[in-house]
């Protein structure tokens, strides 16, 4: 037995009448050893006696495992498809709008820039021939300025739903957002239409998710098959040379599958599978026969 | 062939010559009064009691289990052993195994890692028995690092799945292997393969070095 200060025991800070803060003390609390922390609580006051304190802590733990689930479970694939494709309808839609700024602007100015950051300037009135208090400032410019900052902000919103995404896609899906990063984790199970549904697939499938253009060209015969879909963006498929990239997108392609099983069917971290791929990703790099 | 738990009997339950404990059902298993069948396909604890094994457990016992799943043996054990706390990291089997600790007031559920003892040695007490059913790799690294909760007498039941190591490697080496590990710790007492009610899984009764 160790019951030589092993560290606090749960209870230790919790009001042992409504056991508020009994989640705090569970989840972020921790102990080298354990102890006899039944002798421990009563000796503390924690409880009047055995029997009470297991009482207790029959309450605390249902009630924290009950409320952890039911966040887990909330934390659902639905809201992370809608985000990553709010992401992707926000993106786009700025970058067009911020052409259509850049179009603009040049009629009127001749210094005027390009992109979602010069749409930025604008709006932030901090672009050159800058037309906010400006003597030149007329009802075309207002509505040019209004326009460049409707483009910033969808811009804005696009960053922060990525930030959603990545916090989200761990709680989804761990293995396959630490495998993929969350944004590519996110877009492969919205094509496949929910991770139970990506689970379902043949790494075949997931290899070619977002290539459905190419794949169909090839099956209606006109065409080659595609090496790889949205994947693409990983750095083992984008990152190696070209003659290799289909071994890599298949190898890669194969783990991320059993990531969203494990993530579908278990729910718990497996580090290994990172190790497996990187390892077979080092092999196929290393440029021996496929 | 050594004694069962008390707690635990062998009954006839729908015909069916079987283990049983006492509690409320679970997991739609066959009950006669207040009796419940536990099937040893489905539970390798049930498949060690059946098999023989010498697993030292009278009844009345704490216990840690670690890899609870949906409950379906954690549920028996807390049946017939005293308080139990229940190891499981998946949240979806966590739902169903909540639903087991509602009518076990001794059953403490504890969503947590059992690759990682530290997270929840601060509730965990020092326990007569852990019973490990992890299909994981390093099933043996799982049992060491839980060695701190066992008391001196205690014992380690542990099911070792030879296909969570290695799925291409024979059993019988994986499992030389895995008690091999294990000897860092353990004194092996005793093990048993789990055929046929569980495929490439052996069974293994040890006890802590001290």
């Amino acid at each position: 037995m160790t019951d030589d200060a092993a560290g606090a025991g749960w209870f230790e800070g919790v009001d042992p009448d409504s056991l508020a803060g009994a989640r705090e003390a569970l989840e972020a609390g921790s102990a080298d050893a354990p102890a006899d922390w039944p002798a421990r609580a009563v000796a503390a006051g924690f409880a009047a006696d055995a029997d009470d304190y297991y009482d207790k802590l029959h309450e605390a733990t249902t009630t924290v495992a009950r409320q952890r689930v039911r966040e887990l479970e909330r934390a659902d694939d639905r809201q992370l498809i809608h985000a990553v494709r709010a992401m992707d309808d926000c993106r786009r839609t700025a970058n067009e709008l911020a052409e259509r700024v850049a179009e603009w602007a040049g009629a009127r100015y001749d210094d005027a820039g390009t992109g979602v950051e010069y749409a930025r300037e604008l709006a932030a009135g901090d672009a050159s021939g800058d037309p906010t208090g400006d003597a030149d400032r007329d009802p075309a410019g207002e509505r040019l300025v209004a326009l460049a900052e409707r483009t910033a902000a969808l811009a804005d919103e696009a960053d922060e739903l990525e930030r959603f995404v990545g916090r989200a896609a761990p709680d989804v899906a761990p293995n396959l957002a630490a495998m993929a990063g969350p944004v590519l984790a996110a877009r492969l199970i919205s094509l496949a239409g929910g991770l139970e549904a990506l689970a379902k697939q043949p790494s075949s499938t997931v290899q070619v998710l977002g290539a459905e253009d190419a794949l169909f060209a090839h099956l209606r015969g006109d065409a080659p098959s595609p090496k790889h879909g949205v994947i693409y963006t990983h750095e083992y498929v984008s990152g190696t040379r070209r003659e290799k990239r289909g071994s890599a997108a298949r190898a890669l392609a194969g783990k991320l599958t059993i990531a969203a099983r494990v993530d579908h069917y278990g729910g718990d971290r497996r580090p290994e599978l990172d190790a497996e791929l990187d390892e077979r990703i080092r092999q196929i790099r290393g440029g021996g026969d496929e | 062939m050594s004694d069962l738990p008390a707690g635990v009997q062998r009954r006839t339950i729908d015909g069916e010559r079987s283990l049983a404990t006492r509690g409320e059902p679970v997991y739609g298993e066959a009950t006669d009064g207040e009796w419940r069948a536990w099937n040893p396909r489905r539970s390798k604890l049930a498949a060690m009691l059946e098999s023989g094994l010498a697993t030292g457990l009278a009844g009345g016992e704490t216990v840690l289990y670690l890899g609870a799943a949906a409950g379906t043996t954690v549920s028996h054990v807390a049946d017939f052993a005293g308080p139990t706390y229940a190891v499981e990291f998946a949240p979806r089997p966590m739902r169903d195994l909540l639903a087991a600790c509602e009518t076990r007031p001794r059953l403490f559920p504890l969503l947590a890692d059992a690759r990682t003892p530290g997270e929840y040695a601060h509730v965990v007490e020092p326990v007569d028995a852990v019973v490990q059913d992890v299909a994981t790799r390093g099933q043996a690294a799982v049992a060491v690092a839980n060695a701190q909760f066992l008391r001196e007498d205690g014992r380690l039941l542990l099911a070792v799945k030879a296909r969570s190591e290695d799925v291409t490697a024979d059993p019988e080496s994986v499992f030389e292997a895995v008690l091999d590990d294990l000897r860092e710790r353990y004194e092996i007492l005793t093990t048993e393969r789990l055929e046929p009610s569980h495929d490439d899984h052996l069974g293994v009764v040890a006890r802590p070095r001290s």
